[in-house]
C-alpha cells in the first residue's frame, strides 16, 4: 500500500479570520492624544486679606456673555488682546527695588513695575460662553510664552517652548537638571500670575 | 509513459498568499498593542474649542476625564437640554465630583496620586457657570492641577 501523507491543512481562511480582527482594531484605535491648556487651581483657604497690590500692577480683562472683551475699562477686539497684554507684562516702569533690567517695554509710569509683580485678572460672569473663555485664556497664555520665548532665546539661544518640549521628550539626550533649572530661570522672568474671579452672578 | 514530464511553459504558476496571514498579523499586532480602547460613551454633545498654546497630556492613566456640556439628542428626552456633566458613563451632578476625584485616587498608584490631572472636555457652547461651579468642586477636592482639553487651532477660530 502506498503511504497516504497526512492532508494539509487549509490555512487560507486564516487571512480572513485576522482581516476581521484587524479591522476591529483599526475600528476602535484612537491614537491621538488629547492636547490641552493646563492651569493650577488656587487652594481654597480661609478668609484672608488679600496682599496690597498696586492698582498699576493689575491688568484686568472682562468677558460678558456675548464674549465682548473690557480690558483696562476700554472695549477691545481679541486680536489685539495678546499684544495688549505683552505691552502690560514687559513694560518695567519700576525704579531702584523694581527696576527690570531686562524688559523691553515702554516703562510707561502708569503700568506695570516689573512682570514679577504684573498680575492678570480674568473676570466673567456665569454666562460667558467656554469658547470665548478659552479664547481669552490662550491669548493671555500666548502672551506668556512670546515674553518667554524672547528671554530664553537672548540667553540660552532656544525658545522657551522647544526647552518645555525637549524636557518632556524621553529621547533628550543632554543634561535634565539643567535645563530644568533653564527653564526655572524663565519662569521667574516671567511668572503667570492669571488670577481668576468667580464669575458674577448678575450679567453685565 | 515517462515519469518526467516537461512543465508546460504556457501558464503562470499562483501566486503564493501563504505569507499573507503573516503580513496581516503583524498589522493586527500592531493596532492591538497601540489600541486605548474608549471606555466611556460621550453622552453629552462635545464640540472642544480651538487653543494653540497647548501641552500635550502624555500619561492617559493620570487624567480624570470630566465631560461637560448638553446631553446630545439621544439623550434629551432623559437628561433634558440644560447642560450636564458627566462622569464615567453617567449623567452626574455636581455633588458627585468628589466623590469622583476620591474614586479615581483610590484606583491610581500610590505615587501617582499626587500627579493626577482633572482633563476638562466642556463642550464649547457650555456657560462659564456650569465650568466654574466644577472647578470650585475640584477646590474642595484638593485637586488643583486641571488641564482644559482643546482642539488645536487658532484662538480666533472660537468666535464665529
Amino acid at each position: 500500500m502506498a503511504r497516504r501523507s497526512a492532508p494539509e491543512v487549509n490555512a487560507g481562511s486564516m487571512a480572513d479570520i485576522a482581516f476581521l480582527l484587524l479591522i476591529f482594531f483599526l475600528v476602535t484605535t484612537t491614537i491621538e492624544t488629547d492636547s490641552g491648556i493646563n492651569r493650577k487651581l488656587p487652594p481654597i483657604q480661609d478668609e484672608q486679606d488679600p496682599p496690597p497690590l498696586k492698582e498699576r500692577n493689575i491688568f484686568i480683562v472682562l468677558i460678558n456673555s456675548n464674549g465682548d472683551l473690557l480690558v483696562e475699562d476700554e472695549p477691545m477686539d481679541l486680536k489685539n488682546l495678546k499684544q495688549a497684554a505683552v505691552q502690560f507684562l514687559d513694560n518695567g516702569g519700576g525704579t531702584g527695588d523694581e527696576a527690570c533690567n531686562y524688559c523691553r517695554g515702554a516703562k510707561d509710569p502708569s503700568s506695570s513695575d516689573n512682570p514679577v509683580k504684573a498680575v492678570i485678572s480674568l473676570q466673567n460672569n456665569r454666562l460667558t460662553k467656554y469658547s470665548d473663555y478659552i479664547a481669552v485664556q490662550n491669548e493671555l497664555v500666548a502672551a506668556y510664552n512670546e515674553l518667554r520665548n524672547r528671554e530664553a532665546k537672548r540667553l540660552y539661544g532656544v525658545t522657551f517652548t522647544e526647552m518645555e518640549e525637549a524636557f518632556k521628550s524621553e529621547s533628550y539626550t543632554g543634561d535634565k537638571d539643567k535645563l530644568k533649572e533653564r527653564i526655572g530661570v524663565i519662569k521667574d522672568m516671567y511668572p503667570q500670575k492669571l488670577s481668576e474671579a468667580e464669575p458674577k452672578r448678575t450679567s453685565s | 509513459m515517462s515519469k518526467f514530464k516537461k512543465k508546460k511553459s504556457g501558464d503562470l504558476p499562483a501566486i503564493s498568499t501563504a505569507s499573507l496571514p503573516d503580513i496581516v498579523f503583524m498589522l493586527l499586532f500592531f493596532f492591538m498593542v497601540v489600541t486605548v480602547m474608549r471606555d466611556t460613551s460621550i453622552k453629552v454633545k462635545n464640540t472642544l474649542p480651538y487653543a494653540d498654546q497647548v501641552e500635550k497630556l502624555e500619561k492617559k492613566d493620570l487624567i480624570m476625564y470630566i465631560y461637560a456640556g448638553e446631553p446630545s439628542d439621544r439623550y434629551q428626552s432623559v437628561a433634558g437640554t440644560e447642560a450636564r456633566i458627566q462622569l464615567n458613563d453617567k449623567f452626574a451632578s455636581l455633588r458627585d465630583i468628589k466623590q469622583f476625584v476620591f474614586e479615581e485616587r483610590q484606583n491610581a498608584r500610590e505615587e501617582l496620586r499626587q500627579a493626577m490631572i482633572a482633563g476638562l472636555k466642556v463642550d464649547k457652547e457650555t456657560n462659564m457657570g456650569l465650568v466654574s461651579d466644577i472647578k470650585t468642586e475640584l477646590r474642595e477636592a484638593e485637586a488643583l492641577k486641571i488641564t482644559y482639553i482643546t482642539r488645536k487651532g487658532e484662538a480666533l477660530k472660537n468666535i464665529e
